[in-house]
């Protein structure tokens, strides 16, 4: 650690407060208007924080109806058409107002400025807008529930969205449409940050894998978004105006949808993961107090599963009755895309090796996180297998399968990077064993909610049912139960952290002894980040003792 | 709470060799997640803060032959699951010599099964075991997805399209049958029952079913209620061409294509007549979109292939 040349980072000398020169990005003005026009980074960060945490909550009162609804066989709670509401709205939700923005829009917008040692993004006034396209998106949608609902699932699929579903199927796909713009303007504004505005001394070689990840996430948002923008406006076309396009009475095609849908569906999947990805880098890293193992690979992986995700939509549709030539296509690209997940895998355990580990309510949500991602990617073979997927396709196999990487991957990532990175945005430390214990419990509940829904899906229980035959009661009895357990386990970072914000202590520039430029500014940071221009010395990562380099990747 | 049921009966061809991949990548995926999951909880232990384990430096080659050594071994596992996984699909591939062929009819929210013989089912599919059946699917309104888990398959039924599911019988019993693919309202209540027989017991099965007029008959009757045969018979005045012996056969179009008159052709030109018009005829038929039922559809799909048995002796 002694090579940081800034500060003494021992944490115990450090004086709260004592040598702010400008004042922190919270205490500049206070008014809700100031807030509302801000173009600080930081405060976008926020509002963010604040918009995804109230979609999350609303996408996890569906779930919480659906679990409810499952206990039992009979389709007793609600009525199916207000079972399939529910799970739409939850889909739609978690998928496009939480899960897509959360970790690049939250911890992105905040911290990778920070990271490049950079006063703000590329483009303030752009960063702005695209939250406010997130929140009238959102909003569309939330009137879309409020005036009665959608029922087509978040796949929208053909024709039942376009010629036979009566409910507000335009208006949440417009909401979706708009938040797509809101995608496509933070990704460009994240590459342009990225290629403009590193540091002196910070080639592409010496970023942290945090900024490597939100590179290659904003990447595919800038090339996939715009098909889902094109698919809803066709969708809407043919609902509205009638044009004939994937109808068949009208001379479309359906499966045509789905080629499309699937071609931004799917590397949104890695929208959603490759953002937690770079987060549990940063986190075990320190946490192992280990430089990572393999940083080349890490940004290798990172690119390939961004660039190798674009072509493997296909595998969304082997029962769809595409040729076998195609399916078999599809499932073998579908096994090449899961190579680097797995050499991440090894990367993040090998990190670990011979490190000096504590483990931090953060370091727990990396851990499971790695545990959880195993078992997400390693179910995905299964569904990548074409016989195999002929079988579990639809079921709740896949539920289990894309839940173990969407809540027990990016969910858990999310909490391990809000914890990490708490004590900078807010400038209050969390009480670290009430955290401990949010951590384990997620990890349990997690486990019992999600891991019965597999051994489901295996004995033939398809998705989106209302209702189901009683044999398959014990499983969903098991499943609700994790559920509550989870929706406690959600509760707690809610109770704790607002608590720390009022009563917490104070946190010092660094509480984590962590490397990186956004630990040498104050926590909070002030407005325009730092006080003096860093500059980069020695590699990213400086946790242990230098060895010899075993291969030193060429800056550009 | 019903009985526990944790193990599918596996009641066709697929189903065995499903079930052998099934269990392969779960010992596969079990182990490696018992590796990961064993050196997290190991590191854990052994490198927490303080602790007394050595961490001398390691060798140089250490990192750069470890990464290339699990890289290479992650491709070649991964590449041996899926050409494991492949092997199945080609050896599914080979069409039988013979197969009892059934249409399925997916609706809002209800199966119609029609045999051969013209005996039809609702949300009910009887079948002889040990036989290739072949189901010829197709929907009326939205895409279902006809699935039978213990025979490990789902097709899904898409309007506009034919599509057809092929499996083999194995072992007699009654199994679930759901729709897989979500459909509106009352997906979750569109399931049903297949019932596997004994060769001689579906024989049986058949003759009790209600009298029915067998397909092509049903057939006949449409292409003369619904004024097929006002053009496409006989000593008409119209110019249409002749129907028998088309079926199967090479027809030229008007734009200089060659198509097989297969079972999606005659569908698409009652449907789209204007889109593939025969060599040396006038585009003057009227699509028949909105005028016929699926099931319509099959039996005068039915009764043009039967023109055409003499030739093509199906």
């Amino acid at each position: 650690m002694s090579d940081i040349p800034y500060r003494d980072v021992d944490v115990q000398g450090e004086k709260p407060g004592g040598r702010l020169m400008e004042e922190s990005y919270l205490g500049e003005k206070f008014s809700i208007w100031s807030w509302l026009t801000t173009t600080d980074h930081k405060r976008i960060g926020i509002l963010y924080l604040l918009s995804t945490t109230l979609f999350f909550f609303i996408g996890g009162a569906a779930a919480t109806l659906i679990r409810l609804e499952l206990f039992t066989p009979a389709g007793d709670l609600l009525t199916d058409d207000g079972y399939n509401k529910v799970f739409t709205l939850h889909g739609v939700v978690m998928v496009w107002f939480f899960l897509v923005p959360v970790i690049p829009s939250v911890l992105g917008n905040f911290l990778i400025p920070l990271m490049l040692g950079a006063k703000d993004l590329a483009f303030p006034r752009l960063n702005l807008m695209s939250w406010y396209l997130n929140i009238i998106g959102g909003g569309f949608a939330v009137w879309a529930m409020l005036a009665g609902g959608v029922d087509t699932g978040w796949t929208f699929y053909t024709p039942y969205s376009t010629a036979f579903a009566n409910s507000h199927v335009s208006l949440t796909a417009i909401g979706v449409f708009i938040s797509g713009f809101s995608t496509i303007a933070t990704g460009v504004n994240m590459i342009v940050t990225v290629h403009t505005m590193r540091p002196p001394g910070m080639g592409w070689f010496r970023m942290p894998l945090f900024v490597w990840a939100i590179y290659a996430t904003s990447l595919i948002m800038l090339l996939s978004t715009p098909v889902l923008a094109m698919v809803l406006t066709l969708l809407v076309t043919e609902r509205l105006l009638g044009l004939g396009i994937f109808d068949p009475n009208r001379g479309g095609d359906p499966i045509l949808f789905q080629h499309l849908f699937w071609f931004y569906s799917h590397p949104a999947v890695y929208i959603m993961i490759l953002p937690g990805m770079g987060v549990v880098t940063e986190v075990i890293t320190c946490f192992s107090r280990r430089r990572v193992f393999g940083y080349a690979a890490m940004v290798y992986a990172l690119l390939a599963i961004a660039v190798i995700g674009f072509f493997v939509w296909g595998h969304h549709m082997f029962t769809s009755g595409q040729s076998m030539y195609a399916s078999l296509t599809f499932s073998f690209l579908s096994f090449i895309v899961a190579v680097p997940s797995a050499i991440k895998v090894f990367n993040w355990i090998a990190t670990m090796y011979r490190g000096q580990i504590t483990f931090e309510a953060s370091m727990l949500y990396a851990m499971g996180f790695v545990g959880l991602f195993t078992m997400g990617g390693l179910t995905g073979l299964f569904l990548a297998s074409v016989p195999v997927d002929l079988h579990l396709h639809d079921t709740y196999f896949v539920v289990a399968h894309f839940h173990y990487i969407m809540v027990g991957g990016m969910v858990s990532a999310f909490f391990a990077g809000l914890h990490f990175w708490w004590p900078k945005i807010t400038g209050r430390l969390y009480p670290e064993t009430a955290a401990q214990i949010a951590a384990l419990l997620m990890f349990f509940g997690f486990n019992l909610t999600f891991f019965p829904q597999y051994i489901l899906g295996n004995i033939g229980m398809p998705r989106r049912y209302h209702a189901y035959p009683d044999a398959f009661q014990v499983w969903h009895v098991l499943s609700s139960a994790g559920a509550v357990i989870l929706a406690a386990a959600y509760l707690m970072p809610l109770g704790y952290l607002v608590w720390s914000l009022i009563w917490g202590k104070r946190a010092p520039s660094n509480p984590w002894r962590a490397s990186g430029l956004e630990w040498e500014t104050d926590s909070p940071p002030p407005k325009h980040n730092f006080l003096t221009n860093p500059t980069i010395e020695g590699s990213v990562y400086d946790y242990h003792p230098a060895q010899e380099p075993r291969r030193e990747p060429a800056d550009d | 709470m019903g009985e526990i049921e944790i193990v599918l009966p596996a009641a066709s061809s697929a189903a065995v060799s499903t079930d052998g991949k099934l269990v392969g990548l779960l010992i596969i995926s079990g182990l490696i997640t018992l590796l990961v999951t064993c050196l997290i909880g190991l590191f854990a232990v052994r490198y927490r803060r303080g602790s007394e384990a050595s961490r001398d430096r390691l060798p140089n080659w250490f990192a750069h032959d470890l990464e290339t050594v699990w890289t290479l071994a992650t491709v070649g596992l991964f590449v041996a699951i899926f050409a494991w996984a492949a092997s199945q699909d080609f050896a599914l591939a080979v069409p039988p010599e013979e197969s009892v062929e059934i249409h399925v009819v997916g609706k809002q929210w209800m199966w119609k099964a029609e045999h051969p013989g013209g005996q039809r089912e609702i949300n009910e599919l009887h079948v002889p075991a040990e036989e290739t059946v072949e189901l010829v699917l197709n929907s009326q309104d939205v895409i279902h997805s006809f699935y039978v888990p213990a025979f490990r398959l789902k097709q899904d039924v898409v309007p506009g399209h034919t599509t057809r599911m092929r499996f083999h019988t194995e072992k007699i019993g009654t199994y679930r049958l759901f729709c897989a693919e979500y459909c509106g309202t009352q997906h979750s209540a569109m399931i049903g029952r297949v019932v596997v027989m004994a060769k001689e017991d579906y024989a049986d099965w058949l003759t009790r079913q209600p009298e029915g007029d067998d397909l092509k008959e049903d057939g006949k009757k449409l292409f003369v209620a619904k004024g097929c045969a006002g053009c496409h018979y006989g000593s008409s005045k119209v110019r249409a061409p002749r129907l028998a012996g088309v079926y199967g056969s090479q027809v030229p179009l008007s734009d200089g294509r060659l198509v097989t008159a297969d079972d999606a052709y005659i569908r698409d030109s009652i449907l789209q007549p204007k889109r593939d018009v025969v060599a040396g005829f006038e585009p003057i038929m009227p699509s028949f979109a909105g005028a016929l039922t699926e099931g319509e559809l099959v039996s005068l799909t039915a009764y043009i292939r039967s023109l055409a048995v003499t030739e093509t002796n199906r």
